[in-house]
C-alpha cells in the first residue's frame, strides 16, 4: 500500500508527555509525545468504553485513559496489565521537528 | 460456518446479516462475555439471553455485603435494563430453558419460546448442594446461592431468632458473619476439623475460627449434621426448629442456611448430548463437544477442573469472546487463584497448595501478639502455596511470585517479609535514608533528626520500634515516618532487625507514600525528575498512579518554588473541568456556601443557550451543573461566566470543593449564628488549597443540622454558646458519621482551627486518602493534640496554610481565558476541511 504522508503540525506543540487531537473525518486521533520526545498516533477511543485517550496520562510509552485507568501501549495500541483489547495505530514521522501522519492509514480506517 | 459461507461471500458487496448468539443464563461470565463481544465486535452478533431468574445481571461477590446490609440490590447491579436496550438484546426474564435441539439448532423454553441459534453459549452456572438429611425440605431451610436466598435470609432476620448456617467455607462464614450482622443468633456447623479447610491449614483455620467466636457466633466443628427437626404440624405448617447432629446434639434453629458447595449445572447439556463429566467438558476455546456450543462460568469444566471464583470465571469468558469474534488463538489456561475472606475485620489470604507433601518446605511466622500468622510453601525453589492471616498486606506481591513461578532462592529469606525486605528488588529502600545527614528530621511530629535515633539505638541497645518509640518519641505520635525509623533502625542495627514492610506508593517504587512525603522534604527535592532520581523510580517516568502524588506531595512541601506539572494531573485537574463518559465536560462555579443572585443565575442562563449546553443540574453541594460542554467551548464559556464575577467552583479538583450551608440566623426561625456568613468565610478562606484528596464542609445554623454538616469532611454546628467542630465524616462510599474535634467560641478560632485542620490534613494525608482515613490511620487523639490543645502548633499549622494559600487563590478559568494552557483547548490540526474536497 502506498503511503500519503500529512503534516499535521510542530512536535513542539505537542507538550512532552503530553497529547493533542487531531480531527479527521474518519473520527479523532490522539497524538503523543513522550518525554523523550517520541510521537505517537491512536485512534482516540479506548477500547474499553470508548474513552478519549488522548485526555489521558502519558508515562513512559502509555497512557492511561482518563475514563476507568485502562494503560494503553502507544507503540501497539495494546491494553496492558490484566485488561486486554487494542486502539488502532497509525504510522507518524517527524521530518524536521514537524509531524507527519499517513493518511491512507486513515482512509483504510474508514474503509474498514 | 459452513451455514454462512455464501452470506460471507456476498459480503463484499452488502453487510453480512448478523449472526445469532443464544445465551442461557444471565449471570457475571456471561455478562463479562458480552461486554467484551460488544466493544470489540459490536456488530457482530444479534444476541438474545434467557435468565432463568427474573431479574438482570448482579454482582453475585456482592451477595454477602447485601446480607450484612452494606450494600443495596440497586448497588450490585453490574447492566441495568438500559444495557441490554442499548446493544439490542433481547432478554427474556424468568424463562428457563428447558431443551436444546441441535439438529435444528433452537432451544426452547418453559414458556415455550424457541429460538434458533448460530452459536450458542451455555452458561447456566451451579446449584448450591443440598444435603439430603431428613427435614431439609422444611420451611426455614436454605441454601446461599442467589438474590432470592439473600432476601429469604433477611426477611427471616427481621424477626430475630436463632440461625445455623450448615458449613463453614467460605461461602458459609459470609452467611454466618452476615446473619449475626442481621441481629440473628448464629452457630456454624461444619464437618471438618478446621474451618475453610480447603484453603486455610490447620493454624490459620484456627485463628480463623477463635475471630469469627469473638463476634459472638457460635463454632462447631467436627460436627456432622444428622438431621433437621421441624415444629409441631398441630400448630400450622412444619418449620425448622432445630438441627440434630451426630452425637446426639440439637441445637436450636429458626433458620437453616446450608452452605456445603455448589454443583455445576449440567443436565441440560447432558441431556441434548453434548460431554459431560462434572462439569460441560470444554477445549481450551471453551468450546464443548459440539463447536457451535460453548460453555461457560461454573458449568463448565476445562482441564479436569471446575471454576467457582471469579478471575478464572472472567478469564473463559474473554476467551469466549475472543473466538466468537474469530480470534482462534484465544485459550483458557486456568493459573491458580487467591481466595480472600469478604468480612470486614478478618484479613486472610490464601493460594496455591499448601498440604504435606513430598519435597514440600515451609517457611511459617507467628506473632500471637498481633494475630499474625503467615505460612509460605516451596517445592524446588518456587513458591506454591501462601497463607496469610492477619496482616495480608504482601498477598498481591507474594501471589505473583506464585502465579509467575518465579525462582525464589535468592528471596527465601526475607520473603516473608515482603518486597521491601527480600533485597531481591532493584532498590535498596534504605540508600535514601542512608544517604541522609544526621540532622535530616525523621518525625515530624517530635521533631526527631536521624543521628539523635541512631544514638539512642545504640546508647541504649534498643532493638524494636516500641523501644525506639519510648526512647525517643519517634515515630510515637502520627506513625507516619515508621517507616523511616524502621529504616534507620535497619542501618544501625544491621542484619539483626527485620521491619514490617510498607505497601510501596505503586509499582514504580518500593517505598510508600509516606515516606516518599518525608524524603522530598529531607532531601530537599523540588521536581518530580529529582525525586524519581533521587528515590531511584524503577520506571522512566513513573505512571498515572505516582505523578499526580508526587505532583501533589511535591505542591503540598514547597508550596512556595514548586512549578505545578500539569501532564502530571489528571484530564479533569488539568483542565477544570470534570470529564463525562462521552468526553464533553461538565462546569460548576462556585457559589460561596451556596448563595447566589438573579445576576449570577442570568449570566448562566445566558451561557446555557449561547453554548446550546443541553442539561443543567442542581449538584449536592448547593450549586449549579452545566453538563454536555465540549472541550473546545470551555474557555469561552468561562469567560462569559467570569464576567458575572463567577469563578470555577473546583468541582474537579482533590481540593475545597463546597461549604454547604443553611441559612442560620438571618432567617430561621431556630438558628443560633450566622451560619451562611460563616460558611462564606469559610469557603473563601480555604478556596483554591489542593489536599490529598477532595474536601467538602457544611455549616449549620443549629443542631438540627440541615446543612448535614455530620457527614462532612469538616462540619460545623452553631449552639447558642459558639461553633461546635466536626470532622472526619463521610457519606459516599463509606458512611460514618464525624466525629467531635472542639468547641470555639468565635468566628475567628473557629477558620483558625479549620485552617489548621486542613493543612495538618494536606501535610500528613496519603494521595487520594480522605480525610476520615488519614484520621482513622493516625488517631484522633494525635490530630487533637495538634490543631486543639497545642495553641503553638495550631498557629504554625494555620500560618504555614495561609503560605500555601497566597500561590493558590488564583482563579484557573480565568488563567485559561487569557491564554495559559491554550493548547490544551484546540486540535492539533483539524483534517476534516482538508479531505471534503
Amino acid at each position: 500500500m502506498s503511503q500519503v504522508w500529512t503534516d499535521i503540525g510542530a512536535m513542539d506543540a505537542i507538550p512532552r508527555r503530553g497529547a493533542r487531537v487531531l480531527k479527521t473525518p474518519h473520527g479523532c486521533v490522539a497524538v503523543f509525545r513522550t518525554f523523550d520526545d517520541r510521537v505517537f498516533a491512536l485512534e482516540d477511543r479506548c477500547p474499553h468504553k470508548g474513552g478519549p485517550l488522548s485526555q489521558g496520562i502519558v508515562h513512559g510509552a502509555s497512557v492511561t485513559c482518563p475514563l476507568h485507568n485502562w494503560a494503553l501501549s502507544l507503540e501497539t495500541g495494546e491494553a496492558q496489565g490484566a485488561d486486554a483489547g487494542k486502539a488502532r495505530t497509525f504510522a507518524l514521522q517527524v521530518v524536521d521537528g514537524r509531524i507527519h501522519i499517513d493518511l491512507t492509514a486513515l482512509a483504510a480506517k474508514a474503509a474498514a | 460456518m459452513r451455514h454462512f459461507q455464501k452470506e460471507d461471500i456476498a459480503a463484499d458487496a452488502t453487510p453480512a446479516p448478523r449472526q445469532r448468539l443464544v445465551v442461557i443464563g444471565n449471570g457475571m461470565s456471561p455478562g463479562r462475555a458480552l461486554e467484551n463481544l460488544f466493544e470489540t465486535a459490536p456488530e457482530a452478533y444479534k444476541v438474545t439471553i434467557f435468565n432463568a431468574e427474573p431479574r438482570v445481571n448482579y454482582d453475585r461477590i456482592m451477595l454477602s455485603p447485601l446480607l450484612s446490609g452494606e450494600k443495596t440490590f440497586e448497588e450490585i447491579v453490574i447492566h441495568g435494563d438500559g444495557w441490554y436496550v442499548k446493544h439490542g438484546v433481547t432478554l427474556y426474564k424468568g424463562h428457563k430453558i428447558v431443551a436444546i435441539d441441535r439438529e435444528k439448532r433452537t432451544v426452547t423454553s418453559d414458556h415455550g419460546v424457541t429460538e434458533p441459534y448460530d452459536k450458542l453459549i451455555i452458561a447456566t452456572g451451579s446449584s448450591p448442594i443440598v444435603i439430603p438429611v431428613p427435614g431439609h425440605r422444611l420451611a426455614g431451610v436454605l441454601t446461599y446461592r442467589d438474590l432470592d436466598d439473600v432476601n429469604a435470609m433477611i426477611l427471616a432476620a427481621k424477626s430475630g431468632g436463632r440461625a445455623v448456617v450448615i458449613g463453614g467455607g467460605l461461602l458459609g462464614l459470609e452467611a454466618a458473619v452476615g446473619l449475626k450482622e442481621q441481629g440473628m443468633e448464629v452457630s456454624v456447623v461444619h464437618l471438618a476439623p478446621t474451618l475453610m479447610e480447603r484453603q486455610l491449614d490447620a493454624p490459620s483455620g484456627f485463628l480463623l475460627k477463635t475471630a469469627i467466636e469473638a463476634r459472638g457466633i457460635k463454632v462447631h466443628t467436627k460436627a456432622n449434621t444428622k438431621e433437621i427437626l421441624g415444629t409441631d404440624h398441630a400448630r400450622g405448617p412444619s418449620r425448622a426448629r432445630a438441627v440434630v447432629l451426630d452425637d446426639g446434639a440439637e441445637i436450636l434453629a429458626d433458620l437453616v442456611v446450608m452452605a456445603v458447595g455448589i454443583r455445576p449445572s449440567v443436565a441440560l447439556a447432558r441431556d441434548c448430548g453434548i460431554a459431560v463429566n462434572r462439569g460441560i467438558v470444554v477445549g481450551p476455546d471453551m468450546r464443548s463437544s459440539d463447536p457451535d456450543i460453548y460453555a461457560l462460568g461454573e458449568c463448565a469444566e476445562a482441564q479436569g477442573q471446575c471454576f467457582g471464583l471469579v478471575a478464572p470465571l472472567y478469564e473463559m469468558a474473554n476467551v469466549v469472546a475472543a473466538n466468537l469474534r474469530g480470534d482462534l488463538d484465544a485459550s483458557f489456561n486456568p493459573s491458580a487463584t487467591a481466595t480472600k475472606l469478604k468480612v470486614t475485620g478478618i484479613n486472610l489470604f490464601s493460594a496455591g497448595d499448601f498440604e504435606e507433601g513430598e519435597g514440600k518446605q515451609e517457611i511459617v511466622l507467628r506473632d500471637a501478639a498481633r494475630g499474625v500468622y503467615r505460612r509460605l510453601a516451596i517445592k524446588d525453589d518456587r513458591l506454591i502455596g501462601v497463607v496469610l492471616y492477619g496482616d495480608v498486606s504482601h498477598g498481591a506481591w507474594l501471589f505473583d511470585l506464585l502465579k509467575r513461578r518465579v525462582d525464589i532462592a535468592e528471596l527465601r529469606e526475607t520473603m516473608m517479609f515482603g518486597p521491601e525486605a527480600a533485597g531481591g528488588a532493584p532498590l535498596d529502600p534504605t540508600a535514601a535514608v542512608a544517604a541522609l545527614p544526621d540532622d535530616a528530621e525523621i518525625c515530624g511530629c517530635n521533631g526527631v533528626c536521624k543521628g539523635k535515633i541512631a544514638a539512642a539505638i545504640k546508647a541504649k541497645g534498643l532493638t524494636n520500634l516500641d523501644a525506639v518509640r519510648a526512647h525517643t518519641k519517634a515515630s510515637a505520635s502520627c506513625g507516619s515516618c515508621t517507616g523511616l525509623v524502621e529504616q534507620v533502625m535497619r542501618l544501625t542495627l544491621g542484619d539483626k532487625y527485620a521491619a514490617a514492610a510498607v505497601q510501596p506508593m505503586c509499582g514504580c517504587t518500593t517505598l510508600g507514600h509516606d515516606d516518599v512525603r518525608r524524603l522530598i522534604v529531607a532531601k530537599q527535592m523540588k521536581s518530580i525528575d529529582a525525586t524519581m532520581q533521587g528515590l531511584e523510580w524503577k520506571t522512566s517516568c513513573g505512571c498515572a498512579k505516582c505523578r499526580p502524588a508526587l505532583n501533589y506531595y511535591l505542591l503540598a512541601s514547597w508550596p512556595e518554588d514548586y512549578e505545578d506539572d500539569q501532564q502530571s494531573r489528571f484530564i479533569n485537574e488539568r483542565v477544570h473541568a470534570n470529564i463525562q463518559k462521552d468526553g464533553t465536560y461538565s462546569v460548576v462555579p462556585r457559589m460561596w456556601g451556596g448563595v447566589t443572585s438573579a445576576n449570577e443565575l442570568r449570566a448562566i442562563a445566558d451561557v446555557v443557550d449561547k453554548f446550546n449546553i443541553p442539561s443543567v443540574k442542581m449538584t449536592g453541594g448547593q450549586r449549579v451543573d452545566l453538563l454536555g460542554v465540549r472541550k473546545e467551548q470551555l474557555p469561552a464559556v468561562w469567560a462569559d461566566l467570569n464576567k458575572a464575577g463567577l469563578v470555577s467552583g473546583a468541582a474537579y479538583a482533590k481540593g475545597l470543593r463546597t461549604v454547604k450551608t443553611c441559612v442560620g440566623s438571618d432567617w430561621c426561625r431556630f438558628g443560633t449564628q450566622d451560619s451562611t456568613g460563616l460558611g462564606v468565610k469559610l469557603e473563601k478562606f480555604l478556596w483554591g488549597s489542593w489536599t490529598p484528596a477532595k474536601v467538602k464542609l457544611a455549616v449549620s445554623g443549629c443542631p438540627r443540622n440541615c446543612a448535614e454538616a455530620t457527614c462532612k469532611d469538616v462540619g460545623v454546628i452553631c449552639v447558642d454558646s459558639g461553633y461546635d467542630i466536626v470532622f472526619a465524616g463521610a457519606a459516599g462510599l463509606d458512611i460514618l458519621g464525624a466525629q467531635a474535634l472542639c468547641h470555639a467560641d468565635s468566628e475567628d478560632e473557629t477558620i483558625e482551627i479549620v485552617g489548621a485542620l486542613v493543612q495538618l490534613y494536606r501535610e500528613q494525608g496519603r494521595y487520594l486518602e480522605r480525610i476520615y482515613k488519614w484520621a482513622k490511620r493516625v488517631g484522633a487523639p494525635s490530630i487533637k493534640a495538634q490543631v486543639v490543645e497545642d495553641r503553638e502548633k495550631r498557629m504554625a499549622l494555620h500560618e504555614r496554610f495561609l503560605v500555601s494559600q497566597k500561590r493558590a487563590q488564583v482563579d484557573p478559568w480565568a488563567e485559561r481565558v487569557a491564554g495559559e494552557q491554550r493548547h490544551e483547548f484546540a486540535p492539533l490540526a483539524d483534517l476534516t476541511l482538508v479531505a471534503a474536497e
